[in-house]
């Protein structure tokens, strides 16, 4: 157990400074992932306009903590792992004891570290140009959105990962990725809250892992009404599927990979 | 006993054939079609602890191949295996913890990052503690002289210093087998010379067995007695250097610089000329008759320079398959 303290702290505080070294780019990416704030900007418009479910205060409050949880579970794994194989990097990782996943956890944990203050500094401005939307979570909501949001990096991180495993077979496990980003884009909750989703879409989305990523721990920060005791038992249930399947890749793709000539 | 045992090694790839054209790339795309390509054949040896061995073949030939399923990075087809008393292809912790594989342009160093961050993380897997860390770290950069090379960014590095960095990343858990896939390339000729140098003083220090890859001869030379030749995936050749070069490479390439221009006529009583143009000269001389050619040649001729090199292993290589197969 020392043993796996001591490696993590030497983990975490190297990679800690490999992303500090980016932090010119880190500003960039947490402006490139303003796209809630648009969409904010877009809804509510609307609901001043219109009759949604959510009234234009609710939807301001939404977007912003979408635009955190997007800060807090971006993941990239899929690009590097790919681009790992390809190059012919994975090779000297894998004549390591250990396996090569915890550069790739330790780097992502890492990065929301050192992309925290930048994040931050946007949520402060933005409650100081619209004071109104400022909320405080109720305690629970806090504590329960704080776990989902890292229940929902696992869960994002091991889909990603289990798609970067095909980089075994295909060296474009990428598409898969964009295929599956054109999904998550529109049922996660990142364009639209799921509440102005019909009835019958919504009660199917439910047993997809999609609104779990987004929607459901920012309804959990806002307020909005959800199914706690289903949400997290379908999140535990994709996590635990994915794992098996990636864990199955894994062992499949390095017999492959060693049959190929590593 | 043998710490490495290599009977009947044998790798088949799959090869993807497609035909030009877009007819070709329908039917890849469609029905992909598979060569079988034999990268090695039925290759046995055995290596010592503690012996140094170089491992000789052109592009292609089968080395890397062989370096990997030694390490067990790939499975072998067929034939069986046995390094450091373990199945490679298992990568238990024990073995892999007494090994190392460098490979020249693989870089493993977190590239924005000082080495020592690098080397941390590899103290961290290997469970080397912080004491043992700094010890074994001072230990190889005298041995490498990288003094305050370690706290610059990696990209800030020389070619060089780099490839110095990756060996101390690569031989910090002290394994006691090294596979070395071209450690020299690209380098200049002052940095081949210390990572020689250090590589020779870390297999005395270490007791260490090194397995290496070069296409400079010099490498081979300077820290190998024993040579395995490999070519189209076939051992031709294992036994000392000196009898491979004593019998496919008798000769040095003398190249002269005079102070004006000789008949070819003239030139050619002392070695075959290869090439004249003008006051430069390019003559082969057997190696036996090299003293006596050169002092005859250096009294006879206006020379202002002369430089003795040895063949390129490429033409040696060449040489033993113009003459053929030798085992």
């Amino acid at each position: 157990m020392r043993q796996i303290i001591h490696k993590s702290r030497i983990f975490l505080s190297v990679y800690y400074a490999y992303m500090v070294e980016y932090r010119a780019e880190l500003i960039l990416w947490v402006l490139a992932n303003s796209f809630p704030i648009i969409m904010m900007g877009i809804w509510t418009e609307a609901a001043e306009g219109g009759t949604f479910s959510l009234s234009a205060l609710e939807f301001a409050r939404y977007f912003i903590c979408v635009f955190f949880i997007r800060q807090l579970t971006i993941v990239w794994v899929v690009w590097e792992f790919e681009r790992e194989v390809v190059e012919g990097r994975l090779s000297p990782r894998l004549l390591q004891p250990i396996d090569p996943v915890w550069h790739h956890v330790a780097s992502h944990i890492t990065e929301r570290f050192a992309r925290m203050p930048f994040t931050l500094l946007l949520l402060v401005l933005f409650f100081i140009l619209y004071p109104q939307a400022a909320w405080l979570p109720s305690f629970s909501g806090m504590i329960l959105a704080i776990a989902t949001i890292i229940l929902a990096f696992i869960l994002r991180f091991l889909i990603q990962y289990t798609f970067a495993l095909c980089a075994f077979w295909t060296e474009r496990a990428t598409a898969l990725e964009q295929v599956w980003f054109l999904f998550y884009l529109f049922l996660s909750g990142m364009i639209a809250p799921l509440n102005v989703f019909p009835e019958g879409v919504r009660e199917v989305l439910v047993w997809t892992p999609f609104p779990y990523l987004i929607y459901f721990p920012a309804s959990l920060l806002v307020g909005l009404p959800v199914n706690i005791g289903q949400g997290i038992g379908v999140m535990l249930g994709w996590t635990v599927l994915f794992w098996a399947v990636n864990r199955w890749l894994w062992r499949r793709g390095l017999k492959h990979y060693s049959g190929m000539g590593a | 006993m043998a710490i490495i045992i290599a009977e009947h090694l044998t790798k088949v790839y799959p090869v993807a054939i497609k035909a030009p054209g877009l007819r070709g790339t329908l039917s890849h795309l469609f029905k992909r079609q598979y060569r079988q390509v034999e990268a090695v054949k039925d290759v046995s040896f055995e290596i010592q602890p503690g012996e140094m061995v170089g491992f000789l073949g052109p592009n292609g030939a089968g080395k890397t191949t062989t370096l990997k399923m030694l390490t067990g990075l790939i499975h072998p087809s067929s034939g069986t295996l046995q390094v450091a008393d373990a199945l490679p292809f298992r990568r238990e912790r024990a073995f892999l913890e007494k090994i190392t594989l460098v490979m020249g342009q693989k870089q493993q160093l977190l590239w924005d990052l000082p080495a020592l961050d690098s080397l941390r993380i590899n103290a961290a897997v290997y469970g080397i503690d912080d004491r043992e860390f700094q010890r074994r770290v001072g230990e190889l950069t005298d041995m490498l002289s990288l003094a305050d090379k370690l706290t610059q960014p990696v990209r800030k590095l020389s070619l060089g210093e780099r490839m110095k960095a990756e060996l101390l990343a690569a031989l910090l858990h002290q394994p006691k087998v090294l596979f070395l896939d071209e450690p020299t390339l690209g380098l200049d000729v002052n940095a081949q010379v210390s990572v020689r140098e250090f590589l020779h003083s870390y297999n005395q220090h270490f007791d260490a067995t090194i397995l290496l890859t070069s296409h400079y001869m010099a490498d081979i030379t300077a820290l190998c007695d024993r040579v395995l030749l490999i070519h189209q995936g076939q051992l031709i050749y294992d036994g000392a250097l000196d009898a491979l070069l004593d019998r496919f490479a008798p000769y040095r390439q003398v190249q002269l610089e005079l102070e004006r221009p000789v008949l070819a006529a003239d030139l050619a009583r002392y070695g075959e000329v290869k090439s004249l143009v003008g006051r430069e000269v390019h003559l082969i001389i057997h190696r036996e008759e090299l003293t006596r050619s050169i002092s005859a040649l250096l009294s006879a001729l206006p020379v202002l320079d002369l430089t003795i090199t040895d063949p390129p292993i490429e033409e040696i290589i060449g040489r033993v398959f113009s003459d053929g197969v030798v085992l």
